[in-house]
């Protein structure tokens, strides 16, 4: 079977995210959207996994980041969600 | 004869200038090493040069790190030959685990490629041992990638343990923490930089302001100086503080 995990790699809380800044700064909040509070960028990268199960493609796919270092974890954290299964 | 090599990736720019520079020493043998090349013998150090390996994906210098070069340096390094990583090289050596931290895209979002003032703050190192005490020198700098970050308990680690080795000085080019511009590791032989030495080595590549400088030599003429002869009254930290 085939599943679609994502991994979502975003700078920790404690590291500044100047796009994200940007991004409300100059466009959302110039374009009138007042509620808008925060915005952080973050990389995804969608994988199709060969595995026995979603829980299984999920397990392969968090030891890959870790063992590749997929995300640097000084700076970034890894999230790793299901998208479901696949053809 | 000292052998240095310099390490090739796919995406390495900036190696012929260091090989130009280093090749101009005499006793010097100079060799291009290929990043495929999963052993690595009798050198005396190894530079890795700036550039765009493997085209920044993912993150700069995150799958050059992982190349069988790097894991025959990672061998090198404890066995304390000096390696010095420039730019990419430096992205390359974070990356792999050689120093810490890590190097993010710029505070303005921007490829900042400018020339840049430091103050050298640490001379005990093979690549700064020729450096007079608190010297400001002039390095051209020129990346995307190049604001070095690290958590607060780092920081006082690298500030207690002296490896911070280069700070940019009345200049923040790229919102780097404590405005750091180069690191070792603990021994002291392992040297990652943002700024271009072997863009400020000759004369005939001068900068287009007025304060051109050839000051990136000295990096290079430290490596040989101690290499040469200075072994013994420049050693790197681990032997200091023995």
């Amino acid at each position: 079977m085939k599943f679609i995990v994502l991994v979502k790699i975003e700078n920790k809380p404690y590291i500044d995210d100047p796009e994200g800044d940007t991004i409300l700064r100059d466009l959302i909040a110039r374009g009138g959207y007042v509620n808008i509070e925060s915005v952080r960028c973050a990389k995804t990268l969608k994988l199709v996994v060969r595995a026995s199960s979603e829980k299984s493609a999920r397990q392969i796919t968090q030891k890959l980041c870790d063992d590749l270092r997929i995300y640097n974890p000084t700076v970034s954290n890894c999230y790793i969600e299901s998208g479901g299964r696949t053809k | 004869m000292l052998r240095i090599g310099i390490v090739v990736f796919p995406g390495s720019n900036c190696d012929k200038d260091v090989y130009q520079i280093l090749s101009s020493f005499q006793n010097v043998r100079v060799e291009f090493v290929w990043y495929t090349k999963d052993k690595l013998q009798g050198y005396d150090a190894i530079v890795i040069p700036g550039g765009f390996a493997y085209g920044d994906r993912l993150r700069a210098g995150i799958i050059a790190a992982h190349s069988p070069v790097i894991t025959e340096i990672k061998k090198m390094a404890v066995h304390g030959i000096p390696i010095l990583g420039i730019c990419n090289g430096f992205q390359i050596l974070v990356e792999c685990g050689l120093l810490d931290g890590a190097l993010m895209t710029n505070r303005s979002l921007r490829f900042v490629c400018r020339w840049t003032t430091l103050k050298v703050e640490n001379r005990r190192t093979p690549f700064t041992c020729l450096f007079k005490r608190n010297q400001t020198i002039r390095l051209p700098i020129a990346h995307g990638e190049g604001r070095y970050v690290v958590n607060n308990l780092v920081e006082k680690r690298l500030k207690r343990k002296h490896q911070l080795i280069m700070r940019y000085f009345g200049d923040d080019p790229n919102g780097s923490t404590y405005n750091i511009a180069a690191i070792c590791n603990e021994e002291g032989n392992v040297m990652g930089m943002m700024p271009h030495p072997e863009r400020a080595s000759e004369r005939t590549i001068p900068s287009y302001d007025s304060m051109d400088s050839i000051d990136g030599l000295t990096i290079f003429k430290s490596l040989i100086h101690y290499l040469g002869n200075g072994r013994n009254d420049t050693m790197p930290f681990a032997y200091i503080r023995a």
